[in-house]
């Protein structure tokens, strides 16, 4: 069967990033509801729906720089998560370092150099094989911090939570507000770097790679240093957003927050957010982390006392795979692309000059 | 631009709508005018633990349905159990925990069962905020024995650390006496994760004391090939192995180590490699085959006569095939585990009051609960859990275990209540506990 | 030296069993081009249904019979519902919906079937086996055997038979093999059966030996470094991968886990996939294809 992994990565929605982002009165709003969350909303819904939420789309951001922008698929997700956040760890504890958002931010570089040296393969190699050497990458990290007592401070058990540490001020432990507000000034700073990073040479670099790798080699783009680029950058992203997830989410956390699933699941993110697009990172991390949430509060609401609770159980997982798979039959682009659509209706027009090419662009992939 | 404004809009609304769905969950603890006691079980009936899980899900639903429906509730006040799907994943057990701490219909979170060690140390900073009673029997970290620094942490009847100082003494009975453990080679084959490494400082404590050679050797999870492993095992020419596996591990183990030519007999799983559920995929390579049991299996001790004539007969067993698994290990475990919390909210209505309790009262009610024979006796588990006095200095309020062989079929008991050596373990948890409180910044609490 | 050959006897005995998981990969791969993550929950749905005919009290060749009725409906259906909507989309969808259906099936399987531990047991015997001073494991002999006859099955199924050889017009070329009147979809029912009953077969060899339950499909992740050192498309690759791995794996953990602390199995086939990677990017025996711009 000849599919070649590099062409038919490619997205069906705009690579133009001027059209994923949004327009800045739209950003404005959704920062102002951002910020008012913890004002209007219980404890529950700002630090159990939307920080994760945010935490997960940023992740999900830095693969797709790799995965939708770049065109290399990756597994390796979870793997660099837990690189992020062993690396604060370490430099909290072995480092000495007791301001926060410097150990997060170091913490995104070494993992950042830990991406450049995980992607020198992909540089040989295509498609399913880049893949796997993500796999390998993430189950090497599973072993290492599992393996070595120093990643977790010669401790009985391999968990880690970290000691007092400031975040400008308070401590990372304390209210959830001042944790809320970190994420989201975080997340905001970075999501704001990453679309500027895309509309500059190197987004279009990538983009010439992903859509034709030999071709781009052809007309003078140096693959190799942007691929390696794209593996580093991605990384750093992936870096911040472990050490988010396992101290400012979590609090406690090993490296069973961070195995094959949670690759899969920021896979997933950004397929049913949206290949090549910014707010459908952010948008597909709520779809994936509320769906469980909202099909286990169905499951127990309609049909909780009629079937065995084992079977419920059950029941939720196969409904989650459900809705995936209808998910990917109905909606190939995401959501990002459903909401176009659907805004574009709403507004009872015909579709513009610029949707007309998104669509022709996309018809070879389907 | 419009268009962008409402896919925004379309996007907000999809989360409020999301929002609004889940967040009707927590509702603010109203005190006080509910009769019922809300109980979150933390549960894995799904993923790669759901074998073990289930059955003892079913001991726990199973005692408070009895509870619930032959003697009306604890003193009135009946239970409302919900259970929340982790897969065993520690991530997923911070969420659920987050929508069960604030109680439900007006009653508050009295404890919480997690169900799993790594659930445990992911909720304990938050726990310990919230003021909700972890119920982890026979695991947890060991050093949350020492209650002044883990308030809220029951690893109640054993610790790992206790474990593994059970399986010394059984061991040296085994061969005669302390005295001759010297030079001797114990081998611990061990799920390696938290879990599996939680008793090493003991056994090197142990082996110190005594003189044997502690060998320790990890299996990678999932455990599903293990030639390997067996082959390094008989290269050490062990006079005893030590099984600390979990899951599909156990059974993997066990027809290995019969391959290498291993003697059974000689083999001693901890509290987690000891059910039916990972005898019966072992088929013959079990019988033999020995483990730590501070809940054994049985269906001979008094309870069982209760919940089988309440809840079993009556068709209100939440067991898949209660011919099978009535009586099993983990079916056990649930049991007991329910009966510890309902003696705990007893012990707290006596002071607070017949109504549902708070996290609070419930931590004193666990702090003050003593189990003699005599109330054994009375709850029909005479045999099946060890007597039991918790103070705040000691959350464990037991350590002892009896040690139960497997015969093909069943398990029988081979021993009587084994006591853990508190002179070695007591040492090693206080240490422990005083670097984690040094490490966090926690000052241990004083108490009356 | 006989631990050396010991350990690389069982080694390879073992690999056997990786390599029944990769071919169920393969075949679905070189048909239809899809990644089937799902070939996991479908050793664990076929285990579970044979488990359970044999419960209810089936004569084994019969549940045998019975299971694999079972495994070509649903083979059937998974065409039908999911694999045919997404046909021509690109190969990351195709993934993620194998993914999904991975959900699916191990939801159904345990919801349906139960999820506590099942003994299989296929009259197989683990005892240990003497050669010279050399340990063999019985049932690893007997399993290596079985796949063989499995593997010169398949072999003369896809050059003999009607069925077997539009199967390989439709992996080498789609388009042409679909002018010439060959129906695509049929083939792929086709090949998802095939892929279930050598799931089937794998299912009843790893269930045998740990137990039918969840942890079975996640045998899985140990066939993917397998398909990078064979190649996604050779059958012939799946087993020399699988020997491969399943001897380097028991060498590791001999020589090299006692030195850095023990449990490197999961990645450690990865890590050889990983130095193949660098030699020969397509696998063992797979081929290159020249690209054009």
């Amino acid at each position: 069967m000849s599919v070649t992994p590099s062409s038919a990565l490619r997205p069906a929605v705009d690579s133009n990033p001027l059209a994923t982002g949004s327009s800045p009165l739209a950003i404005g709003l959704l920062l102002i509801a951002l910020i008012l969350v913890p004002f209007v909303s219980s404890e529950y819904v700002t630090q159990v729906i939307v920080m994760p939420v945010l935490i997960l789309g940023l992740a999900g951001l830095g693969l797709n720089l790799l995965t939708g922008y770049t065109g290399q698929i990756s597994l390796g997700a979870g793997g660099f998560m837990a690189v992020g956040a062993y690396a604060t760890y370490a430099l909290a504890v072995h480092g000495g370092i007791q301001f926060f958002p410097l150990a997060i931010v170091l913490a995104g570089v070494i993992t950042a150099a830990v991406g450049w040296v995980f992607g020198l393969p992909s540089v040989r190699i295509k498609g399913f094989y880049v893949m796997v050497t993500s796999l390998a990458a993430q189950f090497f990290f599973e072993w290492l911090f599992l393996k070595f007592p120093w990643f977790y401070n010669f401790g009985d058990v391999p968990t880690i939570s970290l000691p007092p540490m400031s975040l400008f001020g308070f401590d990372v432990d304390g209210s959830y507000v001042v944790r809320y507000y970190f994420t989201l000034s975080l997340v905001v700073v970075l999501t704001w770097m990453a679309s500027n990073l895309i509309s500059s040479h190197v987004g279009r670099n990538w983009m010439a790679i992903r859509d034709m790798d030999t071709a781009a080699g052809v007309i003078g783009i140096d693959s190799k240093k942007y691929k390696s680029l794209a593996f580093a950058i991605s990384a750093f992203y992936l870096g911040i957003a472990g050490a988010l997830w396992g101290f400012i989410f979590l609090g406690t956390t090993s490296i069973g927050s961070f195995q094959i699933d949670r690759s899969f699941q920021i896979l997933f993110i950004i397929i049913i957010g949206g290949m090549s697009s910014i707010r459908g990172n952010y948008i597909g991390a709520a779809f994936i982390f509320l769906l469980p949430l909202v099909i286990d509060h169905a499951a127990k609401t309609f049909v909780g006392d009629m079937v065995s609770p084992g079977f419920l159980s059950n029941l939720q997982k196969f409904l989650f795979g459900v809705l995936i798979i209808v998910f990917l039959i109905k909606e190939p682009d995401g959501i990002d692309k459903l909401l176009r659509q659907l805004t574009a209706r709403l507004w009872r027009r015909t579709p513009t000059k610029k949707d007309n090419e998104r669509g022709a662009q996309s018809e070879p992939n389907r | 631009m419009g268009k962008h404004l409402l896919s925004l809009g379309a996007a907000a609304a999809i989360a409020t709508s999301a929002f609004l769905s889940t967040s009707v969950v927590p509702t603010a603890p109203a005190q006080a005018e509910s009769m019922t006691q809300y109980v979150p079980l933390f549960v894995y009936r799904t993923g790669p633990y759901a074998s073990s899980g289930s059955l003892w899900f079913a001991g726990e639903r199973d005692y408070f349905t009895f509870i619930n429906e032959v003697e009306g509730g604890v003193n009135g006040v009946k239970f409302d159990i919900e259970e929340f799907e982790t897969e065993y994943n520690p991530d997923r057990a911070v969420e659920a925990y987050e929508r069960a701490k604030g109680g439900k219909d007006g009653s508050p979170t009295a404890f919480i069962m997690t169900h799993s060690t790594p659930a445990t140390y992911a909720l304990m900073d938050r726990a310990r905020e919230d003021k909700i009673p972890l119920f982890d029997p026979a695991g947890g970290p060991s050093e949350s024995k020492n209650g002044l620094v883990f308030p809220y942490v029951f690893p109640l009847l054993l610790t790992f650390y206790g474990q593994g100082s059970v399986a010394v003494n059984f061991i040296a009975e085994e061969m005669g006496g302390f005295e001759n453990l010297k030079d001797k080679k114990i081998v611990t084959v061990y799920h390696d994760s938290g879990y599996g490494r939680a008793s090493q400082p003991v056994m090197a404590e142990l082996a110190k004391k005594y003189g044997f050679i502690d060998v320790q050797i990890p299996v990678a999870h999932p455990g599903s090939e293990q030639a390997a492993i067996w082959r390094q095992v008989r290269a050490e020419k062990p006079d005893y192995v030590v099984l600390r596996t979990w899951g599909v591990m156990t059974p993997v183990a066990l027809k290995t180590a019969k391959r290498f030519g291993i003697d059974t007999s000689k083999m001693l799983g901890d509290v987690w490699a000891g059910s039916k559920a990972d005898m019966i995929p072992a088929g013959d390579a079990a019988i033999g085959y020995k483990a730590i049991a501070p809940y054994p299996g049985g269906t001979d001790f008094g309870v069982h006569a209760k919940v089988k004539e309440h809840v079993l007969d009556t068709g209100k067993t939440n067991l898949a095939n209660p011919d099978e698994d009535f009586g099993a290990v983990y079916y056990n475990i649930g049991l007991v585990n329910a009966a510890l919390a309902v003696e705990g909210m007893r012990v707290a209505m006596k002071k607070f009051g017949n109504r549902p309790l708070t996290g609070e009262e419930m931590l004193w009610g666990l702090e003050h609960m003593t189990i003699d024979a005599d109330r054994l006796e009375e709850l029909g588990m005479t045999g099946l859990l060890q007597q039991l006095k918790v103070t705040p200095y000691d959350h464990e309020g037991g350590g002892a275990a009896r040690i139960q062989e497997w015969n093909g079929n069943g398990w029988t008991l081979v021993s009587d209540w084994i006591e853990v050596d508190d002179s070695v373990v007591d040492p090693l948890i206080e240490a422990k506990a005083a670097a984690y409180a040094a490490e966090q910044g926690i000052v241990p609490r004083t108490v009356e | 030296m006989t631990l050396f050959i010991e350990t690389l006897i069982g080694g390879l005995l073992a690999g056997t069993m990786y390599s029944l998981v990769a071919i169920g990969f393969v075949l679905i791969f070189k048909a239809s081009g899809v990644f089937n993550y799902s070939q996991g929950a479908l050793l664990l749905f076929s285990a579970l249904t044979l488990v359970t005919f044999l419960e209810l009290g089936l004569a084994f060749w019969l549940a045998v019979i019975v299971t694999i009725v079972v495994m070509i409906a649903l083979s059937i259906a998974i065409e039908r519902v999911v694999l045919r909507p997404l046909a021509n989309r690109n190969v990351m969808t195709l993934f993620m919906a194998t993914l999904g259906l991975s959900f699916v099936i191990e939801g159904a399987a345990q919801g349906l079937m139960g999820s506590e531990v099942r003994l299989l047991d296929i009259g197989l015997q683990d005892n240990p086996l003497f050669w010279g001073d050399i340990l063999i494991s019985e049932f690893d002999l007997i399993v290596a055997g079985g796949a063989t006859v499995l593997v010169i099955a398949l072999a003369l199924f896809f050059s003999k038979t009607r069925i077997g050889i539009s199967l390989r017009a439709v992996a080498d070329d789609t388009a042409s093999a679909q002018s010439i009147g060959i129906n695509i979809n049929r083939i792929w029912q086709i090949v998802w059966a095939v892929a279930a009953v050598v799931g089937m077969v794998s299912g009843m060899v790893w269930g045998a030996r740990q137990g039918v339950a969840f942890a079975l499909s996640l045998v899985v992740l140990k066939a993917l470094p397998v398909l990078i050192i064979g190649g996604f498309t050779s059958i012939m690759g799946a087993i020399v991968g699988g020997l491969l791995i399943g001897a380097g794996e028991a060498l590791a953990e001999t020589y090299i886990g006692p030195l850095v602390g023990g449990g490197i199995s999961p990645w450690f086939a990865y890590l050889v996939a990983l130095i193949f990677l660098f030699i020969r990017p397509v696998g063992l025996f797979g081929e290159y294809k020249v690209e054009r711009v």
